[in-house]
């Protein structure tokens, strides 16, 4: 198992460490409850230290990337993020990720870390555009503060005008005393928030100085990560896509463009144009229980209409929701489905996303 | 961690409080700690007569769900319905108003195998 830099450090905050895409991570520090509303009304930070860094650099890379990934990169300038996936031959999906232009001809994948090395086997193999493939992942952390009050806490930290970068930018700044951090206005969570990318010998430094302003902040774990993504209804790769998961049924039609010729994007086009079985839908539960991953969605007959692919008690609502896909004529905003949970047909609607 | 002395547990992270031929059952603070917060008890049992170590309802923590085994045999008299609402008194107060359920005990001896705190104390150590 692979260490963060900050283990020790999450340990002596009390973290429970469990063992997550292969690296010792934080699941949770106070509670899921008490970290997952430090986010919504203030502001938390999440060490995601075990997320993949991967640039890619060449003359061709543009033409490269525009092949393998399924969103239109000519549409970015340098200093844009954009969300993307790998669409595999199969009509499924090899990961998702964000995608950041450095610098013309330079761009950087921040890929799942259960897929790094899938992905640069992937990479590597359809590199027919001799372009350098750089894996970083070992190098670099990455720490995400996010919560309304995000922008107010790192701003202390810096000269740089943070309220001048943009949703889905990013800059290189000087924060903290530490040079070179890129600082990306993205997240995992729906709310205000950045993404700080770090070299691994200055994260110590960086984290220390985030808990060091006058704001208070609270260190957040993997549990309340996944809750508060699932309250917004993103999806989780390994959950709510795969490899067999067809990303138009997942609602990725959007970060898919048929502008560009990538892979498998015939077969993608005849989905997208409506060739589909099932769809990815939120589930709120009317009666008692919580749906979980791989529970059976049946109808009133008990026959088998889809399958949950995530599932938890949203903090926020007070209400169990989940994810999932079901055959498209159930798919409709309020129609009633029951999941199976053990030995029960539990009570649910399909209700439109986000939940929150 | 507090594992009370007038208490008796079973290796399955329950506690028993025994007054007379009636037992009070919940989940012992080493297993609410180990569940993270509890948002739903599902117990729907009250009124059956159950073996020992037979499922008599379930836990939803965030993330997981577990089972909950009756540590002796017995009609489940009550379940504690406050949980309904309140299922965190598990986290808060896990000896007290997080109790889960009564029980009336069939099999007298059977409270012969369950562990005292000294030796539940050693069994998660």
């Amino acid at each position: 198992m692979k260490k963060l830099v900050l283990s020790d450090i999450h340990e002596q905050l009390g973290a429970k460490m469990v063992d997550f895409a292969g690296y010792y991570m934080p699941i949770q520090y106070d509670g899921v409850k008490i970290e997952h509303n430090t986010v919504r009304n203030s502001v938390g930070v999440f060490d995601v230290s075990h997320m993949g860094e991967v640039f890619v650099e060449g003359e061709k890379a543009l033409d490269f990337l525009q092949y393998i990934c399924s969103n239109d990169v000519s549409k970015l300038k340098i200093g844009d993020v954009q969300y993307s996936y790998f669409p595999n031959n199969d009509g499924g999906i090899v990961d998702d990720f964000l995608l950041y232009m450095v610098d013309v001809n330079k761009y950087l994948l921040v890929i799942n870390a259960s897929n790094i090395d899938k992905d640069l086997k992937w990479i590597n193999s359809n590199n027919k555009y001799n372009c350098e493939i750089n894996n970083q992942s070992d190098n670099y952390s990455l720490l995400a503060v996010q919560g309304p009050k995000s922008i107010e806490l790192l701003q202390q930290l810096t000269k740089e005008k943070l309220s001048e970068i943009k949703y889905y930018n990013f800059k290189k700044v000087h924060i903290a005393g530490i040079e070179d951090v890129l600082i990306s206005r993205t997240g995992y969570t729906g709310e205000l928030g950045f993404e700080l990318y770090v070299r691994n010998e200055d994260v110590e430094s960086l984290w220390k100085s985030i808990f060091n302003t006058e704001i208070e902040i609270k260190p957040i774990g993997l549990a309340a990560r996944d809750t508060l993504r699932l309250e917004k209804g993103y999806c989780l790769y390994g959950n709510d896509i795969n490899e067999r998961t067809s990303p138009i049924e997942a609602g990725l039609g959007w970060v898919t463009k048929f502008n560009k010729n990538f892979i498998n994007c015939d077969n993608l086009k005849d989905q997208k144009n409506g060739n589909t079985v099932n769809k990815l839908v939120g589930i709120e539960l009317i009666d008692r229980g919580v749906a979980r991953k791989d529970y059976d969605i049946i109808d009133e007959q008990n026959n088998i209409i889809g399958i949950v692919t995530s599932g938890t008690m949203s903090p926020t609502l007070s209400k169990a929701i989940a994810l999932g896909y079901i055959k498209k004529e159930f798919s409709k905003i309020e129609t009633i489905i029951y999941i199976k949970v053990r030995n029960k047909n539990i009570k649910a609607k399909i209700t439109k996303l986000p939940f929150v | 961690m507090n594992f009370p002395n007038e208490l008796k547990y079973s290796k399955d992270h329950e506690w028993i409080k025994i007054d007379g031929d009636v037992a009070t059952v919940g989940i012992t603070e080493f297993a609410q700690t180990e569940l993270g917060d509890i948002v739903f008890v599902d117990v729907d049992t009250e009124g059956e007569v159950l073996e020992k170590e037979e499922v008599f309802g379930s836990v939803e923590a965030v993330k997981t769900v577990s089972d909950l085994f009756m540590p002796v045999t017995g009609e489940v008299l009550e379940f504690n319905h406050n949980l309904d609402e309140t299922p965190e008194l598990i986290n808060t107060d896990p000896y007290g108003a997080g109790w889960i359920i009564k029980v009336s005990i069939s099999e007298i001896n059977e409270i012969n195998d369950l562990l005292d705190s000294k030796e539940y104390k050693e069994l998660i150590d």
